[in-house]
């Protein structure tokens, strides 16, 4: 097996072992992101000379004793994080020249733990979108059928994760960009609760939805990750000051005993029946190993496109305000006055979607239309919090699909919106309620295409989700499949 | 007809605190362009705000010095509108829920004491500067503004002319001052004022339209549009027209306002709650560990100095103007007991020493102790008030002490009647003219005399006592 095919817990007993360097586990990432990338364009950035850099460093801190899970493991990052010195585009033309003075939080962390940055991955245009195909860089093929989306929008780094393109990836989940991706590229993806991880350096799109998680290639590497990331920040205030647990102690502990709710508003006609299938067979293997189920409801489910489209633009007309031409990023030349440059550097350096999305966020906040829009989905936001609290009462975590289909071909949905807007139907409810949600791979369609099951747990209860995605891979290890490239 | 005015102001304060309201850069004034700049509050993307607790506790202070009722939960909101000084596209501010609301601050006017209402105090960042330069066609943005932390108070339309609207200001602008939370600067713009200005016929009750007004940077400035506005409306009512409802600009050189931008223009800022921040939540024993910390406010010292020691208003308006002057005038008072003296002599002497060498009253040369010595010894005879001046002028140079002084300069007063006597008696055989033009009636020149003893004696005779042994002298003769 190639070091690049292996996961971080694996490289990181092989290095401590003296059987590796980092610089070849880095070297044989870079050889594979040679040989495929060309196929997948995962990657807008790559950063082989300061990767190369922090591998030896990380050799040198693995000498002396002083290594963590992550010192020397390649990872790639969404290119919607600030990294110091390196471009940071957010797919968006409006970007493209931008670096930024400082690195996100999670970048620092994962520098501080020792992790080599291998570039920044593809993503569509300020997270805005579920395929990819929003990117201003040009699209990312899916791994498993080049004619196929990745998902989106953090579709760079699960088609880099399924492609062996790196170890484990970063990724930004405000509606589902992280488990939808994750589910059709056959990887795990976890979106941590709200708060969990500092936002600080995340470009941001819709601030009270985004997180930060990650995609790894099983759940041990998932919790590994975790540990990384978690973490109280103050430059960030949103973010939870409590101490998070070791994540590590999570996976392969057994959820004999749980009781786990079905809600039945997730189970609905118009899921593909292979997804069904899938997820009807998840179900009986966790009923194999002493999982109990029962149904559940979650009433306000059918407001959730509704309220999403309505909150996510609102906080993106305002977050992308600053991207005006005046101190960074692209500027329309020759405009003759201020207000001109303005609308200028704006309708250059925007793609269609997030002007879309600009002009339903600003006429949702308008005088006269704020009661009936912004205020109402907040008000509604709320109630379907409560759903969620009266469902946890009796179950420690849910079970749904992550996607009603499995990946679709490119520039399928790409005219019709609201089409791709539902393909985040089953994931937009985790962010408006800020709980954490896992995509877990569990079978495949005959045509050969990765499916995934999500589960979903209460604030801070991420342990759970890491217990049920190790249980599930003992059974049935679908997470070890790769596509033929 | 008569038309009555109706104002309310809004205020907006710069709060003293070192760095800004969400980062951690200076709030210095006068820095180079944008060197107090960083990330965050150059809005680059993906960073985030980080309330600053000492604005909140700034900001607290103004809020129970005025009176107002505290939130015990209150939000941040974003006002959105593109301009280059507004790095992020919208000021952080605070919307539905102010940190604190329902105040009044009383104002003394000429008829007395009036109470004005307060409608809110909030917190919000600063904007940025734009510099137009003319003659290139170049806008240049200066950042280091940006995100320095400010209050704006907003009052009820409680007041009825512009004597009021400048009295409130002024009264507003000496407890911000008092409580050490803004320098109160106006031409640097740590301190400014916009102006809701409407009138209505004399007796009525509805509100007119009402215009705002902007760009007034000078207490002076505030009362001279407040008046020009009101002129204005009332020509155009009394001409038949109708007020529009607008922002005015008020330029001082030309002493007018002119319109900025009319209501159909005006900006649609969208509100909403600032997802970026979370509540700020303020016990009741943090609001009284604020208070705890408070100076007693100009009013009520004003009002104590009064009932207490017994001065004349106007004493004890010069006397409060600074927390620093109220301090040196009691500890003064405490050592010799003599209010009006001290006040005297502080109003007098001392503000005069202050303005002339351009010092802050911290940096007064000469204690209060000291002072009150210099006081005791004119009241108790040793030297005279005017022979004082001179030893205090001494004081104020040197450092010395006032009885130091007066003895090694051999300074004591000479109140010994038969050693004035013979003076007496060597004046008046010295200027024989005179003394005939005195006996014949020329009255005045009994001034002459006193001076003459006075010289002779190098200042140092007592006056009383002079003065009573020439008119004994004099009318003896
Ligand atoms: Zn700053």
């Amino acid at each position: 097996m190639n070091l690049n095919e292996l996961t971080i817990h694996e490289l990181r007993d092989k290095l401590a072992a003296g059987e590796t360097t980092a610089l070849a586990i880095a070297e044989a990432v870079f050889r594979r992101i040679d040989a495929v990338e060309s196929k997948i364009h995962a990657f807008i950035s790559l950063m082989r000379e300061s990767a190369l850099e922090e591998a030896a460093a990380a050799d040198r801190r693995i000498a002396a004793g002083d290594a963590t899970d992550l010192t020397g493991i390649p990872i790639a990052v969404k290119d919607v994080l600030c990294t110091k010195g390196s471009p940071t585009t957010c797919g968006s033309r409006i970007l493209e020249n931008f670096v930024p003075p400082y690195d996100a939080t999670v970048i620092a962390k994962l520098k501080a733990a020792g992790a080599v940055i291998i570039g920044k991955t593809n993503m569509d245009e300020f997270a805005m979108g579920s395929s990819t195909e929003r990117s201003a860089f040009g699209l990312t093929r899916n791994p498993w059928d080049l004619e196929r989306i990745p998902g989106g929008s953090s579709g760079g780094s699960a088609a880099a994760m399924a492609a062996d393109e790196c170890i484990a990836a970063i990724g930004t989940d405000t509606g589902g960009s992280i488990r939808q991706p994750a589910s059709l590229c056959g990887v795990v993806g976890l979106k941590p609760t709200y708060g969990l991880v500092s936002r600080y350096g995340l470009v941001a799109f819709a601030s009270s939805l985004d997180q930060i998680g990650p995609f790894a290639k099983d759940a041990e590497d998932c919790a590994i990750m975790l540990n990384a990331l978690a973490g109280h920040d103050p430059k960030d205030s949103t973010s939870v000051p409590a101490e998070a647990p070791d994540y590590r102690m999570f996976p392969g502990r057994e959820a004999k005993g749980w009781t786990v709710g079905i809600p039945k508003e997730y189970f609905v006609e118009g899921i593909d029946p292979e997804i069904s299938a899938a997820v009807n067979g998840v179900i009986a293997t966790l009923e194999r190993l002493g999982v109990a189920f029962r149904e559940v409801s979650l009433p306000r489910t059918k407001y959730c496109v509704a309220v999403y489209y309505i909150i996510a633009p609102s906080e993106a007309s305002s977050n992308l305000a600053r991207y005006d031409g005046v101190r960074y990023g692209f500027r329309s030349a020759g405009s003759r006055n201020l207000i001109d440059m303005f609308k200028q550097s704006r309708l250059e350096g925007f793609g269609s979607e997030v002007k879309r999305r600009i002009m339903i966020g600003t006429y949702s906040l308008s005088a006269g239309y704020y009661d009936a829009y912004y205020k109402k989905a907040s008000q509604v936001r709320t109630l379907m919090r409560q759903d969620f609290d009266e469902a946890f009462k009796t179950c420690d975590a849910l079970v749904t699909p992550v996607t009603p289909t499995p990946a679709f071909r490119i520039g399928e949905k790409m005219d019709d919106p609201i089409q791709m807007y539902l393909s985040d139907i089953f994931t937009l409810s985790t962010n408006l309620a800020g709980l954490p949600g896992i995509s877990v791979p569990c079978g495949y369609t005959t045509t050969g295409l990765p499916i995934g099951v999500q589960f979903m747990a209460r604030h801070f209860d991420e342990g759970k989700l890491l217990t049920i995605a190790s249980a599930l891979e003992r059974e049935t290890p679908f997470e070890k499949r790769r596509p033929a490239l | 007809m008569e038309f009555e005015p109706v104002i309310g102001l809004e205020v907006h304060a710069q709060l003293l605190t070192k760095s800004k309201i969400f980062c951690g850069c200076s709030t210095a004034f006068g820095a180079d362009p944008n060197s107090h700049t960083c990330p965050i509050c150059l809005g680059m993307p993906g960073v985030l705000p980080a309330l600053n607790r000492k604005v909140v506790e700034y900001a607290m202070k103004m809020a129970l010095a005025v009176h107002c009722r505290i939130n015990g939960a209150s939000s941040f909101a974003r006002k959105n509108y593109f301009y280059p000084d507004l790095p992020k596209g919208y000021q952080i501010s605070q919307y539905d829920l102010p940190l604190a609301e329902k105040g009044c601050v009383d104002v003394d006017l000429e008829e007395g004491r009036k109470r004005i209402g307060i409608t809110r105090v909030h917190i919000e960042e600063d904007a940025g500067k734009s510099l137009h330069d003319e003659k290139t066609a170049y806008s240049y943005v200066d950042l280091n503004r940006t995100g320095v932390p400010l209050i704006e108070i907003v009052s009820e339309p409680d007041m009825r002319s512009p004597e009021e609207g400048a009295a409130y200001l002024r009264r507003l602008h000496e407890i911000l001052v008092y409580l050490e939370i803004c320098d109160g600067n106006m031409e640097e713009g740590s301190f400014r004022c916009d102006a809701n200005v409407s009138i209505r016929p004399q007796g009525t009750e509805r509100f007119g339209t009402r215009t705002e007004l902007k760009n007034m940077n000078s207490f002076r400035n505030v009362q001279l549009a407040l008046e020009y506005e009101i002129e204005r409306q009332a020509q155009v009512l009394r001409a038949g027209g109708t007020v529009v409802q607008e922002t005015r600009l008020w330029d001082a050189a030309a002493r007018v306002t002119h319109s900025m931008r009319g209501k159909e223009e005006a900006h649609d800022y969208r509100y909403f709650p600032d997802p970026d921040l979370v509540p700020i939540v303020i016990s009741d024993e943090w609001i009284e560990k604020i208070r705890a910390t408070f100076p007693e406010l100009p009013m009520e010292k004003r009002d104590r100095f009064i009932r207490e020691y017994d001065i004349p208003r106007y004493d004890a308006q010069v006397l409060t103007a600074a927390r620093a002057l109220g301090d040196f005038f009691e500890e003064t008072v405490r050592h010799c007991g003599k209010p009006k003296t001290a006040s005297n002599w502080i109003m007098g002497d001392i503000l005069a020493l202050v303005k002339e060498e351009k010092i802050e009253i911290q940096d007064i040369p000469v204690s209060p102790k000291a002072l009150a010595e210099m006081i005791a010894l004119i009241e108790d005879g040793t030297i005279s008030g005017k022979i004082a001046k001179d030893v205090f002028q001494t004081m104020w140079k040197t450092g010395k002490d006032a009885r130091f002084i007066v003895e090694e300069q051999g300074l004591v007063q000479i109140t010994d009647a038969a050693e004035l006597d013979s003076v007496i008696d060597t004046v008046l055989a010295a200027h024989p003219r005179q003394f005939e033009e005195f006996r014949n009636g020329k009255a005045p020149l009994f001034g002459f005399f006193v001076g003459q003893v006075m010289k002779a004696t190098k200042g140092k005779a007592n006056p009383q006592t002079v003065n009573e042994l020439l008119k004994k002298k004099l009318s003896l003769r």
